[in-house]
């Protein structure tokens, strides 16, 4: 295969650089997997447009800068890569990954970081519908997406754990929604964090407004810092907002529904 | 007045003259039956809250026990059943969705009672299993419709050949997951699939590491919950299966409590110990065929191609094309699951009135994968309702490749198919996580069990294979050639593909 794909692969200092224009996403990705049995630990790929799987099941701290726009499901059940994307994600990146950082310069699309149960997602730009659905935690795991711009309904639907913190950046909070409706609809778990005030109206079943405590300050300053960090942002001006906090009205929100665990009242 | 329950189900009759009072029925009923008063040295049955189970009656030393169905009934009407009377009350009483666990209860048609099998008499001669060869081995995963070889090369195969389960026999345990099944329960199917050559699935509950050893036949599973999906568990198992719907509860999801959810279940699932296991009632990656595509191509990817992705749906109304689009979306197999397919805990109006039966989905799914001609692209697993050799036969005849079986399995090892398994105090130490119940299914005599109703089953299915005077069960497989109907109307036959007995 390497023989095969010699003219688009060269490399540049650590970095393997390939040119994956035209490429079928299989042939992308299997020619970055025997890279890495090769020895490779850093790739960046040009001219990405819309090849899907990237660092898909990967495993180990390799690093991958993409230029272009990756396709769906980048670094679904990934364990551990760094991702940095020079321009946009489509659907389902981060799916449940399980380690590892994606950092997107551009916007993404739904369900991103759908149950993804550690690491973490930083998008600059804009997400769609449904992120976060389903995230989780585990022991010391415990995943963040934080998106610089605004988020579609559904956010963190069905969450059991991890940290979503939507920024709203170049809006304007008080007056205008930077997250759509239903927001953590049937939330068990974990916690979303919105620049601004959200009223209750927004939020969807089992999903309740909590008082900010220190500890939320912190999870919220580590992670603008980290966010403002790759981007080239002023984090002190971000974190003199005020912020929302919203979780479950329980742990076990549907518990109730059953005549058996009724009778046991 | 409390309604729940009443009138009993089951009548507890204790022999006095029998009963030496070693107290073993209160030790062994998890439902508290049995009590004994010590001031009083009087005994209290409480007949309500019998299960019918029959654990207490087994385990008597003095034989004493007899559970009977109780006689007390509301005056008899025919449509207002005592059932029905019982369940309007007790959900009057709680406002609840009634729970319940196993498989359909209502008496739908048996397609399966109504279909024979054919033998060979005269003009083609029978064959003896135990003096010429017999094959039961078949192949799970898609078929290369053509091989290349490499040019100049000899004989050097071209035609990348994808990956396929190799079964000894054409019967696999269906997936039950650790946590609705004990580890025990678990252990044994996969020390008897280990020892058979064949199959058992995980459930959605991931892969306990007792389990590791036996990995190579072990096939994980990828529910909607994701609970322990990680790159190593997909890449551990021998097959990876989608699980889109159960024919237990087809649309709906699957809750396991916060209070079942225990340390050893929580690390197995890969979640924070007494939280609710939620798994929704979609995936929420997939509301398409395409995006099902995008998921069996993502595990495929993570796999590097070289495990199985099969795709688990319900039998339902529009199950062939459903089916043909799974298969279409790169599936190596679909898991067909019929209505009375078992669960550890489904809302009994999703049991007992969703989804259809096995036998006509296996039927119209097979034909029309036959018609697009892609009946070689995936194998068809049948699943749901299978009790016995004879019903293996007919699925494989109507089109099945291999089937699975779950409840037939529970039982061997000791079930007694009592439903209670949502309560998880199964007396027979299956459907619990409670250690003191769990202790009584010792998981060498359940994998000797289990493996025993495989050998039995295969040797059945030999010799009715010897009896239709073929000599592999991959002849059988759509051979309706071999099946007759009775007493089944015109319409029910197109769909079987099958004639009435008599032509």
């Amino acid at each position: 295969m390497l023989q095969e794909f010699k003219k688009i692969i060269r490399e540049e200092e650590d970095f393997v650089i390939i040119d994956a224009k035209g490429i079928y996403y299989r042939e992308l990705n299997g020619l970055i997997n025997e890279l890495i049995l090769n020895g490779a630990k850093k790739f960046r790929l040009l001219n990405v447009n819309g090849q899907r799987f990237i660092a898909d099941g990967l495993r180990g701290g390799y690093y991958i800068e993409i230029y272009g726009t990756a396709g769906d499901d980048l670094g679904g059940f990934a364990n551990g890569p760094t991702i940095i994307i020079h321009g946009n994600i489509q659907d389902g990146a981060g799916n449940t990954m399980n380690e590892g950082k994606i950092i997107v310069h551009g916007s993404g699309t739904d369900i991103i970081g759908h149950s993804m149960r550690g690491g973490k997602i930083f998008v600059k730009g804009e997400v769609g519908y449904r992120v976060g659905i389903h995230m989780k935690e585990y022991k010391e795991q415990i995943p963040v997406i934080v998106v610089g711009a605004t988020a579609g309904d559904f956010l963190g639907e069905y969450m059991a754990g991890g940290r979503i913190i939507i920024l709203g950046l170049e809006k304007r909070p008080e007056v205008e929604d930077i997250v759509g409706d239903w927001i953590g609809t049937g939330i068990h778990g974990g916690a979303i964090y919105i620049r601004g005030v959200i009223t209750k109206d927004k939020l969807g079943y089992s999903a309740n407004i909590k008082e900010i405590d220190e500890n939320d300050r912190k999870i919220i300053e580590e992670n603008v810092r980290e966010f403002c960090s790759y981007f080239g942002l002023d984090a002190d001006e971000i974190l003199k907002s005020k912020f929302t906090k919203i979780a479950p009205i329980s742990r076990n929100p549907f518990a109730a529904m059953y005549s058996d665990s009724r009778e046991n009242k | 007045m409390v309604w729940k329950n009443f009138p009993p189900d089951f009548y507890v009759r204790v022999d006095k003259e029998l009963c030496i009072n070693c107290m073993r029925c209160i030790k062994e009923c998890s439902f508290g039956v049995h009590e004994y008063d010590r001031k009083k040295e009087l005994w209290k049955r409480h007949h309500e809250k019998c299960v019918g189970c029959l654990r207490c009656a087994a385990m008597c030393p003095a034989k004493a026990i007899n559970i009977e169905k109780s006689r007390m009934e509301y005056s008899p009407h025919p449509v207002w059943t005592n059932k029905v009377r019982k369940d309007i009350k007790m959900q009057a009483e709680t406002g609840g969705v009634i729970l319940t666990a196993m498989g359909n209860e209502v008496p739908y048609m048996s397609y399966f009672d109504h279909l024979v099998l054919d033998a060979c008499q005269v003009t083609n001669p029978s064959i003896d299993p135990l003096r010429e060869p017999m094959e039961l081995r078949t192949f799970i995963g898609r078929k290369s419709e053509r091989f290349d070889l490499e040019e100049d090369s000899g004989a050097s195969l071209k035609t990348e050949i994808a990956p396929n389960l190799k079964l000894e026999t054409p019967i696999m345990f269906a997936h039950m997951s650790y946590g609705s099944i004990s580890i025990e329960a678990q252990l044994s199917m996969a020390r008897a699939a280990s020892k058979i050559g064949t199959f058992m699935g995980t459930g959605e509950g991931g892969m306990h590491k007792d389990l590791y050893q036996y990995a190579d036949h072990i096939i994980t599973q990828v529910a909607s919950g994701r609970f322990a999906v990680h790159e190593e568990y997909l890449k551990r198992g021998a097959a990876i299966e989608i699980k889109i719907g159960q024919g237990a509860k087809p649309g709906i999801g699957g809750h396991l409590p916060g209070k079942k959810v225990t340390k050893e279940i929580s690390e197995t699932r890969m979640i924070p110990e007494g939280s609710d296991a939620i798994s929704p009632a979609p995936h929420h990656d997939i509301y398409s065929i395409e995006d099902l595509s995008r998921l069996i191509y993502a595990l495929k990817e993570a796999t590097r191609y070289k495990k199985p992705v099969f795709v688990k749906i319900a039998a339902v109304h529009n199950v062939a094309p459903i089916a043909v689009g799974v298969i279409r979306a790169g599936a190596d197999a679909v898991v067909l699951d019929g209505f009375r397919g078992g669960t550890g805990a489904a809302p009994q109006v999703h049991r007992d009135h969703h989804g259809i039966p096995l036998e006509v989905a296996i039927a119209s799914v097979d034909r029309r994968l036959r018609e697009e001609g892609i009946r070689h692209w995936g194998s068809i697993i049948a699943s749901g309702g299978i009790r016995c050799s004879a019903d293996v036969a007919k699925a494989i005849a109507l089109g099945a490749d291999a089937i699975y079986i779950g409840t037939g399995a529970l039982v061997a090892m000791g079930c007694t198919v009592c439903k209670k398994c949502y309560t998880g105090k199964c007396p027979w130490g299956i459907a619990t996580q409670i250690p003191e119940l769990r202790k009584r299914l010792n998981p060498d005599e359940g994998a000797k069990r289990a493996a025993n109703l495989l050998e039995a089953w295969s040797h059945e299915l030999k010799e009715i294979l010897g009896a239709l005077g073929l000599n592999s069960i991959e002849s059988l497989r759509g051979n309706r050639d071999r099946l007759r109907g009775v007493g089944l109307n015109e319409i029910d036959l197109e769909i079987l593909g099958v004639k009435p007995a008599g032509w």
